[in-house]
């Protein structure tokens, strides 16, 4: 009879790890995120299309942004899910806290969505247009993780 | 347009399972070579070039244009490798129709192929997505979807039933597939009553996991009517890209299809999709999409694609039949399935689809999706184009 049970190949405590640049618009927004609570976005001068994250390059008008907007910290639910099914994480190697509510929230003023946690107390309330607003983590280190979820607000 | 029209002369797959112990990736895509080389009556040294692909991620090895030579066929043969996520398998199609509508090349080989069951398919999955902005809440593939499904159904009043009656239909079409891996139909009650995976997403709206390969062979104008006397020609092909981050997406409409198939329909003079194409083969990863892309097909008018599935119109016998091979919620070889959307419309146009044959398709149409909304589209013709 064949054998089914898989040979086992470890790396141990062995990682690969990677060192990403954010670029200087990413680093404005996580540094204003970090240091003053505050979400910066970017218009773009041609279409004026309101960008959050900031990024350097408006795609859809192939040219340099570098006209800051501070947006929300509020805005609304642009659209979201309720995550159920439970799955390990690859980025932490731990189960994702399911059910959890996937939120992509429009920030006042910004015309991309902003992806993050949303608070499923009452799953009733999550509609999209619900208004919500983020809460902070007390430490903050520089990541989008120093929002620690969106909150609908009555 | 190209220098020469290109047809498709012969397809293989293999029969689709959830696992596969008994081949590794490389002998997985040489028994869809040599089924395809059977097709078409041809053998590897008649082969100029191979395209071939799958999603990396999924077997996390990166040459695989390189380490699957012996099981493809390529040995010292150019090769050239695609892979673009979920559209894989359709982008490999386009790109071999443009080697040879080039004229550069006049019998190219395309693989797609994934051994899904190597790997953990979300966390492969999501290093498809920025690693600073996109992965702190992601979940997979149907993170983007069930947004999108959200979106659509509170602007239009679309709901589960709608969603359920899609998967139905394409679970009913796979019992006429032996080649696809669920061929068991379910119910509308047994769809809303398995496992909500992310709202409004149940299980069986969803597709499964699976080992496969396809092949498909394309052939410069001279040569295809000399191997084969029913080659399915290329029309057209298009495609739209899109991404950069998740929260860019305009959620509820897919703007890269609407945009590919416009495309498609003026190059092509077709004015009335649902009347000129004969059938589809949509790349439809979950059940709502059957709702709200077949609107940004031009099927039928925002927020009318429930009733038009409703009305049976995509059942086989109906007007326009969609996914008569049950599609991607019966079979997700990730890397093939785009593939095998094309080898189902040239079945159709060949009149070799056996079970599943649609009569007397002039035109049909096969389509891929990336998870992060890109679409590519294929135009397959019994009759050869005069363009």
């Amino acid at each position: 009879m064949p054998d089914s049970n898989p040979v086992i190949i470890e790396s141990g405590g062995a990682g690969q790890p990677f060192n990403y640049a954010v670029g200087l618009h990413g680093s404005l927004f996580l540094q204003e995120l970090r240091d003053n609570r505050r979400f910066m976005a970017v218009r773009c001068p041609r279409c004026g299309k309101v960008y959050i994250p900031p990024r350097r390059v408006c795609g859809a008008c192939f040219v340099e942004m570098d006209d800051f907007v501070e947006v929300g910290p509020q805005g609304t639910i642009g659209t979201f899910t309720i995550l159920r099914y439970a799955f390990i994480d690859p980025e932490t190697g731990e189960q994702k806290p399911v059910p959890y509510g996937y939120g992509f929230i429009r920030l006042d003023g910004a015309d991309t969505l902003f992806q993050h946690y949303i608070d499923i107390q009452d799953e009733s309330k999550l509609v999209i247009g619900a208004r919500v607003e983020p809460v902070f983590a007390d430490a903050r280190k520089g990541t989008v993780k120093d929002i620690e979820y969106f909150t609908i607000i009555d | 347009m190209g220098k020469q029209r290109v047809a498709i002369v012969g397809t293989g797959q293999t029969y689709h399972k959830s696992h596969r112990p008994d081949v590794n990736g490389q002998e997985l895509i040489n028994e869809a070579v040599q089924a395809a080389l059977a097709d078409a009556d041809l053998t590897i040294g008649q082969i100029d070039a191979i395209v071939i692909g799958n999603m990396d991620h999924f077997e996390g090895i990166n040459y695989v244009d390189c380490w699957s030579v012996d099981g493809s066929g390529g040995v010292m043969k150019p090769i050239i490798k695609l892979t673009t996520g979920g559209t894989t398998g359709s982008t490999l199609a386009i790109g071999g129709y443009h080697m040879v509508a080039s004229g550069l090349f006049d019998r190219v080989l395309v693989i797609g192929w994934e051994k899904n069951s190597e790997s953990d398919t979300t966390g492969a999955i999501t290093t498809a997505f920025d690693p600073v902005w996109d992965r702190l809440v992601f979940a997979g593939a149907i993170s983007g979807l069930a947004a999108e499904a959200q979106a659509y159904m509170a602007k239009y009043g679309a709901t589960d039933r709608d969603g359920a009656r899609v998967s139905v239909r394409d679970r009913r079409h796979a019992c006429n597939n032996p080649h696809t891996q669920l061929r068991k139909a379910v119910t509308i009650e047994e769809v809303l009553a398995s496992p909500m995976l992310a709202d409004p997403i149940h299980l069986l709206d969803v597709c499964p996991r699976t080992d496969g390969a396809c092949a498909v062979i394309m052939a410069g104008e001279r040569l295809a009517e000399k191997i084969t006397a029913t080659p399915d020609w290329i029309w057209a092909t298009a495609n739209r890209h899109t991404y950069t981050y998740l929260g860019d997406a305009n959620f509820g409409r897919l703007d890269s299809m609407a945009a590919a198939s416009r495309e498609i329909y003026q190059k092509t003079g077709i004015r009335e999709p649902a009347k000129e194409i004969g059938v589809i083969e949509l790349y439809q990863p979950y059940s709502f999409a059957g709702i709200m892309w077949i609107e940004d097909l031009g099927l039928a008018e925002y927020g009318m694609g429930a009733e038009f599935i409703w009305s049976g119109a995509t059942d086989m016998g109906g007007e326009i039949p969609i996914n008569p091979s049950g599609g991607v919620i019966a079979c997700n070889p990730i890397g093939a399935t785009g593939l095998i959307r094309c080898a189902e419309a040239a079945l159709q146009v060949m009149g070799k689809a056996g079970d599943r044959q649609v009569p007397d398709v002039d035109l049909a149409l096969s389509t891929g999706f990336g998870g992060c909304f890109w679409s590519d589209i294929l135009l397959h013709g019994r009759r050869k184009p005069d363009f």
